[in-house]
């Protein structure tokens, strides 16, 4: 299935815009997500560390992947 | 009991201060983040902010949340400011009321320290020759 992923700060700088279409199988976990996010942009790797949130809530890695879930990518955060 | 507020425009502490206030209030912490001039030796000219404003405002209140089950607390004010940030501007201000200060003071703490691991905002600090997300890489 094809999700939408939106980026902020640094990520979007590594995805060059600010939403990536990616192509997921089924049952696509959060950590097999980042996995492959990773393989596509290594750049990804060099962060301090990623999350991933879904509708609005930071989501666990075993958290399979549904059709209309809001992705985002959520990189080292640095408010204040 | 809970202000959440993330905004373009300058902040107001006076908006804080009136939020939290109360006839049972004993004491008031603010804290106030400004922008800094330099990082590492290295002249900071602005900084720019942004945030994934939905959640950044759902991870405040349960900031708030906390604060409000784990001290005495009467009332909190968290906001914070997205955009681009001259030096001496300020990003961030916690305000929090109770009728002692240990609390008021352990609280706002808190507050602030949860907030830079939590909260979806992120800055970029731009210098004369460059700029860099902060805190992105180790």
């Amino acid at each position: 299935m094809t999700i939408e992923i939106i980026a902020f700060g640094i990520a979007k700088d590594i995805f060059k815009k600010n939403k990536l279409i990616f192509e997921i199988e089924e049952k696509t976990t959060v950590l097999s997500l980042k996995k492959e996010l990773i393989k596509k942009f290594p750049e990804l790797k060099k962060l301090h560390s990623f999350l991933i949130a879904i509708n609005e809530e930071y989501a666990k890695d075993i958290y399979e992947i549904q059709q209309d879930d809001i992705v985002v990518i959520i990189p080292p955060v640095a408010g204040g | 009991m809970i202000d959440i507020q993330i905004k373009q425009e300058p902040l107001s502490l006076n908006d804080c201060m009136t939020f939290v206030q109360e006839e049972s209030v004993g004491g008031i912490v603010h804290f106030v983040g400004t922008v800094r001039n330099q990082t590492q030796g290295k002249k900071v000219l602005r900084l720019e902010f942004e945030s994934y404003i939905p959640m950044a405002k759902k991870e405040m209140k349960k900031i708030a949340e906390e604060i409000l089950k784990k001290w005495d607390i009467k009332k909190i004010a968290i906001h914070h400011r997205i955009g681009v940030l001259e030096v001496g501007e300020i990003p961030v201000i916690i305000t929090v009321s109770a009728a002692h200060r240990k609390e008021a003071f352990e609280a706002c703490q808190f507050a602030i320290d949860t907030l830079k691991k939590t909260v979806p905002i992120w800055k970029k600090e731009i210098f004369e020759n460059g700029e860099i997300w902060v805190a992105a890489h180790p």
